[in-house]
């Protein structure tokens, strides 16, 4: 790709003006961000700090997907929002900023879920792809689709202290082609093995690390200049303060670009993760409002909460606390006699517990809380804390 | 001693503890003596058939035992074991 007619304004050469007078990185560095096309997958933890200084340092071309819409518990780590987006559409808001700090970089915008069906088409004008999303499915996802479209993409994962980082996918100097993210894992955690950041929470500072650790690979990649984290694996523990790099390399077994790929196209990858699987075992429920009617008629039910005790002490509904992880040894505390409403945060937790004591106890009088304390507090008891 | 990292994610099934000493002489041993002492661990780290968990990779010093010999990779005093799981990241309360 040739980056010779690459020009740039008296402003632009200012704004510039510390990456210039870096000996190894120059102009010639400088006019290849400005000729690149940097896909960011989600513009959320991670998503914010590659953003913002992707845009600070002259990428020429930034596209944002996300679907989501800024809520106020992002702001503890989603530096690119403030309180005034707050129920705006991420991808617009991040525009507005980014657009405010570097005028001369040209946006995209995808306010959508990237899937099967879009994915290719979108990631298909760009050059570089940073994935900060938060689910396995995008992440298999989008892992797949750069290794059909031959695109390096830069990965980063963060929970609770911990961040990952690398560089797959990546083409080097002399044409080797590096690991890619299921030469590392070929296969995802079936749901509920693995807690997700929002039960598990995640230190607002880490993505900040681990997105600008992110940001510098994207750069890397694009300019050339350095050694870029293509087999190596980076894990952070912000706790104790210790990086480890690990040596990672190609699997002859890799469904898709091993020796005999199985994975010619993207796939459902919901199904792949095992997710539907989950989805087409429904429990029983139960609204806000026929819990809030059993409470004012005075049913006998009993409530149990699956949370965690540090969330229950930030705001209970009187439901008895008994954690997801140690249903099982408490079955015997459930009642069986009455209707029992299960609730935790938003309900993910609850229809885990009722399948659980459902499949090994037998139970048949469980029902989980739609939409779960958050959902209660909106619409019964809105004085209380949401967290 | 060889020491064993423990990944934020399980270090709950580990009583919290981020580093274990152990005496095993290689890797299916280390397993053995870890889901012996942490019961909870087991279906973390392995499958129904025994076998490590395709989303748990295990790294003997800078190295995947998958490049090395597998389960059979010895540890020696001073090794330091890295158990590292796939984590998605990011924050989404809608899942």
């Amino acid at each position: 790709m040739s980056y010779d007619n690459i020009q740039f304004s008296k402003e632009e050469l200012a704004r510039y003006n510390r990456h210039i007078i870096i000996p190894e990185f120059g102009l010639d560095a400088q006019k290849k961000l400005k000729q690149s096309k940097v896909l960011v997958i989600g513009s959320g933890g991670l998503g914010s700090p590659v953003l913002l200084y992707l845009a600070a340092a002259g990428v020429g071309t930034i596209g944002i997907v996300d679907f989501d819409v800024v809520d106020d518990s992002n702001l503890q780590r989603q530096v690119l929002f403030g309180i005034q987006e707050i129920g705006k559409p991420k991808v617009e808001a991040a525009k507005r900023r980014l657009e405010s700090l570097n005028p001369h970089v040209k946006l995209n915008i995808y306010n959508t879920h990237l899937n099967s069906q879009n994915a290719l088409d979108i990631i298909k004008d760009y050059d570089v792809i940073a994935d900060g999303t938060d689910n396995f499915p995008t992440r298999y996802l989008v892992n797949d689709a750069s290794v059909l479209l031959k695109k390096p993409n830069i990965y980063a994962s963060i929970f609770q202290f911990e961040g990952q980082v690398s560089v797959f996918n990546y083409t080097d100097k002399n044409g080797k082609l590096g690991p890619n993210y299921r030469d590392l894992y070929p296969t995802p955690p079936p749901p509920g093995l693995v807690p997700s950041c929002a039960e598990g929470g995640v230190l607002g500072v880490l993505p900040g690390i681990i997105g600008s650790l992110q940001a510098l690979e994207v750069i890397k990649v694009i300019t050339g200049v350095g050694e870029t984290l293509s087999g190596r694996f980076v894990i952070f523990d912000a706790l104790n303060f210790e990086s480890r790099t690990f040596n990672i390399s190609r699997r002859e077994d890799n469904p898709i670009n091993g020796i005999n790929p199985t994975i010619t196209e993207l796939i459902d990858y919901e199904q792949f993760c095992g997710m539907k699987a989950v989805e087409e075992k429904p429990v029983k429920k139960i609204s806000v409002r026929e819990l809030y009617d059993w409470q004012v008629k005075g049913e006998k039910f009993q409530l149990i909460d699956v949370r965690e005790p540090h969330e229950y002490e930030i705001v209970n509904i009187g439901a008895e606390l008994i954690p997801l992880g140690s249903v099982a040894d408490d079955e015997g505390k459930i009642r069986r006699d009455i209707p029992v409403v299960v609730h935790c945060k938003v309900g993910g937790r609850s229809a885990k517990a009722i399948r659980l004591l459902e499949e090994k106890f037998g139970f048949e009088n469980l029902y989980n809380l739609e939409g779960g304390i958050l959902a209660y507090i909106d619409q019964v008891e809105p004085a209380l804390t949401k967290y | 001693m060889a020491t064993v990292i423990i990944p934020t994610p399980l270090r709950k099934f580990t009583n919290n503890t981020a580093r274990l000493e152990t005496k095993a002489s290689n890797i299916h041993e280390t397993v053995e003596e870890l889901t012996l002492n942490f019961p909870d661990l087991k279906k973390h780290l392995l499958d129904d058939k025994g076998r490590i968990r395709s989303f748990i990779n295990i790294f003997v010093g800078n190295d995947d035992i998958r490049n090395l010999q597998q389960e059979n990779t010895t540890v020696q005093d001073g090794t330091i074991i890295s158990i590292i799981p796939a984590i998605a990241g990011g924050i989404s309360i809608k899942k």
